[in-house]
């Protein structure tokens, strides 16, 4: 009998996230895209590849335990090329539809399109370099990686005169969006077969992998139940039992990871939340940021759009600072202002980035406070939890404030929501987390029978 | 603070419900649609008008005087139920007030601004005096100050200390009478002409008191399960005539005889609460909420309580006019000022912090409800500094969590549904799984 | 004695008690007097003179300035509440308060009334008295209801071990006091005459010294500095004469003030350090010290956003205080969120527009960061009077 699984999707604001366990609670595949604007298309996204990373490590797994020589590295390399071949199926289809809008364009017409399919050869001539960071690092998506390389050569064409800026953005526009909205298939098998054909492997390996597909063929992984949670869970077409709050989830998730943790502290692109659970996970208390997002993740954005820099530089670049400059407001819409000022005071760049990243602790500080403060282990989760200089002051201020506490960070940390949803979709197979059946009512008769204002 | 008129106002609007329990709904829109025709018909009549204050309302002396209220935060939540808010907020904006400030006072200037056209289309008549109640909030005074400049009117100037020690003094009792006898009594008959009646007065105090008796059998009624009442959403309408213009009258005497009759039939029936999509069949959560209701998006509001099965059992906001459940009853001292006295030190926003926490606890345990929200509004200070130290003594003392949120009054740029959708929600899982 | 301080020395001295959020000046007060209360008081207005006659050492608390790091407060407060509430429980949570036997807050508006109630619940085994400032201006009700509410509140200091302030005790605190305002007088004189001697920020440094010190020793200060200002090495400069107010409670950042007076203008006269500054003219002496006290607040409180205007309209008197000081305009600084302040501005600019005088407004934030938007705007302003001419 075909085992079962359990599938979590998280859709959050900036980023969706689909994680599937085993009936042992074991996860065996994730998927993440960015949500975009449209949260049904971000779920099939996600989950389908979820999918397509349980049916890979699943060909990782028969590899490694058929003890070939070099089986790791094949491996990896087997996963990196598809994912590569996929990027570059995509890029194909957006250059085609790119190619379509520009020549409908009002200032368009035949050297539009030829300007666009000039521009996507560079891009493809450099697929390896553009796509293969993408390959590993789960938090690029194609859309920023390939809009940041397409912008650039826009400006580029339209500086040379050959088409107007304005027609080559517009299309990439409107392409864009129907790319990723189109972009929900499963087509793991055909690039399997592809990034074989590329690849050195031994027979023997060849064999296990073939193996290993028929195996799946006839055993597929069976999705026995799903639950959604996130921002955007009412937009998902569950039964209303099979969607969570994302506060339970990431309690439940977190405490997967971590399991002597009591309190989470999850900062996320537009929300912060302090949430505090027992020693089986379940949520006691939390609170979240209020209506301003200050403080959040989207704030550091801002700072890195100001300095001109990628967002994963502004930690290293912070823990560079030998005095932390003080900021008092992190204020998104004065994070540019505030910036300019002090450079102009002539403070140094990283010190007052560190003064920038110690504002985000101090306003999650007092969160924590709100909801209980950090009594046990605390867990940090969500985008900004990669960032080392937040984490250094975040260990600062909880040791000042409550002494010595453990710190947890999890490389899957983004995943945390999402992996306690399906925690929760396989407690739901078990019946567990069924609603609690109500007390009988003192009432009698008309209780049943309620009218209906018309 | 407020209460409903424009609540049923919007109400109103919808398709009537089963006639049974229609009829004291039916007749508060009689009583206030009477109400604002006495208003429009001031100018011919030569009937007085005083503006004046829900929390501290003087009414039966107003009544006393034959000078009819007006109440301006009624104005206020009466045009962000009609949608009109926005449009006067940004008006008063406009005008130079500060985007921090209190948003029922930039209502009420936003809508001065544009006629001062009330719920029946017609403009209000202009205040011959202004009866300062300064009673749980110093915006009050703030407010008056600047209708002062628009009107150029009379203003009596009551100030009501605040009950800081949990008890009110014999001085600040003594204080209040002082004042009603040298100031407010005063002013009273200077724009009216007619004499103080104590007599008059009495009447009007043991009417009210009639009136309260039946009021707080509705409020106690949220004891049952299910609760035949929501007490916050529900409530605004049941506190409506008590907290404004009609206390101490006979229509509020028979008004709350019926809604009583009602409610105590939905108790025999074992029925829940009306909501404005029905009756709630299934009573999962009794929640105790702290703070005011948003008004711009009143309906939508509770629709996030009651598709959850979530009642509201007791709150605070039903109280900001009169703690009557607490024993309060016009009367029952026995001079009429010193009554007047104890209403005005003993509502809800005149509390301090510890009295205040200390009856949620009660409200709590006496209503056994499973949780309790705190909805932090914007614009009220006097409710809401504080509020975030209240909730955590109180989850201490009930060892429940509880949920916080924050919209406004009446600016519904402060009002984020999915925003507050999703923390009630979770809140409301968390409980469940607390179970 | 050596020779007389000099006025750096004197002002580098209120720049260290300015920066003592932990308050090791009240720390050092109580060892050199031992079983005598120090009793905070919140702004705006507090009779020190009865806390004072107590024996007792009163200590304003106007918040953290820009130098403490808010955890705790902020875990109190939501964002759209003003920042001084959530400075002085994070100081008090910290533990730098403990130095203080009692609080006292007296009724400015609703976030001060209940932050005696957060006291209450944070701080149960304190001392915490809320004041009922009388918002009825007459000796017969709020006259009476303020007099009994001071005899209650010396009778409680006097339970906390203070010494009973009688009304020979009561004299004598009065006297000293109404030497102190003088002084203050004094300096707002010579900032009115000479700005260039003393700055606004100085003035305001050496206002509010005097939150901490004991009042003679805080007169003798002011005098000092008066004394010293006058060889300082300072010219006049051309700049624009500004009256700055709203800023009665939450105080500015000194770079509020260093930025307004860096951009053309000097600041000759403010609501800063109100309470200091609250009665206009001496309480005086008094056979029944206590009955003056209680006239003197009835009837020589100054024009404030805090008090009921039952008499001429604050617009007008704002005018006159505008002439007295000879300014050429108005600039609006109020801590963001604040109700009092806020409220009023629209009033207040109607009756400077209809008289002519000129103003801007900023918002700030006791721990604000940010002064290019304040540079800006200060310094357009001051260009145009200099160009077209105050009105």
């Amino acid at each position: 009998m075909t085992p079962q699984h359990f599938l979590g999707i998280d859709l959050g604001s900036t980023t969706s996230k689909a994680v599937l366990i085993d009936a042992a609670g074991k996860v065996v595949g994730q998927g993440l895209t960015n949500t975009r604007s449209n949260y049904d298309v971000a779920a099939q996204v996600a989950k389908a590849e979820a999918l397509s990373d349980a049916r890979l490590s699943r060909l990782e797994q028969a590899l490694v335990e058929g003890g070939f020589a070099g089986a790791v590295e094949l491996a990896t390399a087997l996963r990196r090329t598809a994912r590569i071949l996929a990027s570059i199926d995509r890029l194909e289809a957006l250059e085609a539809r790119c190619a379509a809008l520009a020549r409908a364009a009002p200032d368009g017409g035949a050297r539009a399109e030829d300007a666009v399919h000039r521009l996507f050869t560079r891009i493809a001539g450099e697929a390896e370099a553009v796509f293969g960071p993408l390959a590993t690092d789960r938090s690029r998506f194609f859309r920023d990686v390939v809009g940041a390389r397409f912008l650039a050569e826009a400006e580029a064409a339209a500086a040379r005169r050959e088409v107007p800026y304005e027609v080559l953005v517009g299309a990439w526009d409107r392409a864009i969006i129907e790319i990723e909205n189109a972009d929900s298939g499963d087509r793991l098998d055909g690039l399997l077969d592809r990034a074989l054909a590329g690849l050195e492997a031994g027979s023997g390996a060849r064999r296990a992998i073939d193996q290993a597909r028929r195996d799946l063929e006839q055993r597929p992984i069976e999705i026995g139940c799903v639950v959604g949670t996130g921002y955007g869970r009412a937009r998902l077409p569950f039964p209303k039992e099979q969607i969570r709050s994302e506060i339970l989830c990431h309690g439940l998730g977190a405490h997967a990871y971590f399991p002597k943790t009591r309190t989470v502290l999850d900062i996320g692109g537009q929300d912060t939340k302090a949430i505090q659970i027992d020693e089986h996970g379940v949520v006691t208390n939390f609170q979240m940021n209020d209506r301003c997002a200050a403080g959040c993740g989207r704030y550091l954005g801002y700072i890195a759009e100001e300095m001109n820099l990628g967002i994963h530089e502004l930690g290293p670049l912070a823990l560079q600072a030998t005095r932390p400059v003080k900021i008092s407001s992190t204020c998104t819409v004065f994070a540019g202002v505030e910036l300019r000022e002090r450079l102009s005071l002539g403070e140094k760049r990283e010190n007052i980035l560190l003064g920038l990243h110690r504002a985000i602790v101090l306003r999650a500080m007092s969160l924590l406070a709100r909801s209980g403060g950090v009594t046990e282990q605390l867990t940090f989760t969500g985008g900004v939890a990669k960032n080392a200089a937040v984490v250094q002051e975040l260990k600062t201020l909880v040791t000042k404030h409550y002494g010595e506490r453990t710190l947890n960070t999890h490389p899957g940390s983004i995943f945390t929501g999402a992996l306690g949803a399906a925690l929760f979709a396989e407690r739901r197979s078990r019946g567990e987390a069924a609603p609690v059946l109500q007390k009988p009512r003192a009432a009698k008769a008309g209780a049943t029978s309620e009218e209906r204002v018309p | 603070m407020s209460q409903p008129q424009g609540a049923l106002q919007a109400a109103a609007k919808a398709p009537p419900p089963a006639a049974q329990k229609d009829s004291s709904m039916e007749r508060q829109k009689q009583m206030i649609a009477g109400h604002f025709r006495a208003l429009s018909l001031a100018k011919e009549t030569g009937q007085r008008v005083a503006y004046t204050f829900v929390p501290g309302n003087l009414t039966e002396l107003m009544h006393a005087f034959d000078v009819l209220p007006v109440y301006p935060e009624i104005n206020a939540l009466q045009s962000a139920m009609r949608q009109l808010s926005a449009g006067y907020i940004r008006e008063a904006e406009r005008l130079g007030h500060n985007e921090d400030v209190c948003t029922y006072v930039k209502c009420d200037i936003g809508m001065l601004t544009k006629g001062n056209v009330g719920p029946t289309g017609e403009a209000l008549p202009p205040p011959n005096l202004l009866l300062l109640s300064y009673t749980g909030c110093f915006t009050f005074m703030k407010w008056f100050e600047l209708l002062k400049h628009e009107y150029g009117c009379e203003v009596a100037m009551l100030h009501v200390p605040y009950v800081a020690e949990g008890q009110p003094t014999a001085d600040a009792r003594r204080y209040i009478v002082d004042q009603l006898k040298a100031e407010v009594i005063p002013k009273l008959e200077k724009v009216t002409g007619k004499k103080y009646d104590e007599g008059r007065l009495r009447a009007l105090l043991a009417r009210s008191r009639q009136a309260e008796d039946d009021l707080v059998w509705v409020l106690d009624s949220a004891k049952a399960r299910p609760s035949p009442i929501d007490a916050y959403f529900g409530a605004v309408y049941y506190v409506g005539p008590i907290f404004s213009a009609f206390r101490g009258t006979q229509d509020a005497v028979a008004y709350y005889r019926e809604l009583r009759a009602e409610v105590e039939d939905r108790v025999l029936k074992g029925l829940g609460p009306v909501t404005p999509d029905g009756t709630l069949t299934r009573e999962k959560y009794r929640l105790v909420v702290e703070g005011p209701p948003n008004w711009t998006h009143f309906r939508d509001f509770w629709r996030i309580f009651h598709d959850e099965g979530a009642v509201i059992v007791a709150s605070t906001y039903a109280k900001v006019g009169g703690l009557y459940d607490q024993g309060f009853r016009h009367g029952q001292a026995d001079d009429p000022l010193e009554s007047l006295a104890d209403y005005c030190l003993g509502c809800y926003t005149n509390l301090s912090l510890p009295s205040r926490v200390g009856l949620l606890e009660k409200y709590v345990r006496e209503f056994q409800a499973d949780g309790f929200v705190f909805n932090s509004i914007k614009s009220c200070n006097s409710f809401s500094a504080g509020q975030l130290v209240m909730l955590r003594q109180l989850e201490q003392r009930t060892g429940l969590p509880g949920a916080f949120i924050e919209s406004d009054l009446v600016d519904p740029r402060y009002y984020g549904h999915a925003n507050i959708k999703n923390r009630i929600e979770s809140y409301l899982q968390m409980i469940e799984q607390r179970r | 004695m050596a020779s007389a301080p000099t006025a750096t020395e004197l002002l580098e001295r209120c720049e260290r008690l300015f920066a003592d959020t932990a308050l090791d000046a009240v720390r050092a007060w109580k060892a050199a007097h031992p079983g005598r209360l120090a009793i905070g008081h919140l702004p705006v207005y507090a009779p020190r003179e009865l806390i004072h006659a107590a024996g007792a050492l009163p200590v304003a608390l106007q918040g953290g300035g820009d130098q403490v790091d808010i955890v705790k407060g902020d875990a109190c407060f939501q964002s759209y509440i003003c920042h001084l509430p959530r400075s002085t429980v994070e100081l008090g949570l910290t533990g730098d308060l403990d130095v203080l036997d009692g609080f006292v807050f007296p009724s400015t508006c609703d976030v001060i009334r209940n932050l005696s109630g957060i006291w209450k619940l944070l701080f149960p085994q304190k001392y915490a008295r809320f004041l009922d400032l009388p918002q009825a201006f007459d000796a017969s009700t709020g006259g009476r209801f303020y007099r009994h509410d001071l005899e209650e509140l010396g009778r409680e200091l006097h339970g906390l071990g203070g010494l009973p302030p009688d009304d020979g005790r009561l004299r004598a605190s009065i006297a000293l006091y109404d030497d102190n305002r003088r002084a203050i007088e004094k300096l707002y004189a010579l900032r009115r005459e000479t700005p260039w001697l003393c700055s606004s920020d100085e003035a305001f440094l050496l206002v509010k010294a005097g939150g901490v010190l004991d009042v003679q020793e805080h007169t003798a200060l002011l005098r000092a500095f008066i004394d010293a200002a006058g060889s300082r090495p300072r010219k006049r400069e051309d700049r624009i004469r500004l009256l700055l107010i709203g800023a009665f409670c939450e105080q500015p950042p000194l770079g509020v003030l260093r930025t307004l007076e860096k951009s053309g203008a000097y600041v000759v006269d403010d609501d800063l350090n109100l309470g200091a500054r609250w009665l206009e003219g001496d309480v005086g002496p008094s056979q029944r010290p206590l009955e003056a006290l209680v006239r003197a607040y009835l009837e020589q409180s100054t024009w404030a956003s805090t008090r009921f205007e039952h008499d001429e309209p604050r617009g007008a008197q704002l005018v006159k205080r505008v002439r007295r000081a000879g300014a050429d305009g108005v600039v609006f600084a109020a801590p963001s969120f604040c109700d009092p302040a806020l409220l009023d501005q629209p009033p207040l600019q109607k009756a400077l527009t209809e008289a002519g005088v000129p103003f801007f407004s900023f918002k700030y934030a006791e721990n604000t960061g940010q002064f290019q938007g304040i540079r800006e705007q200060a310094g357009t302003f001051s260009d145009s009077l200099k160009l077209w001419g105050a009105a």
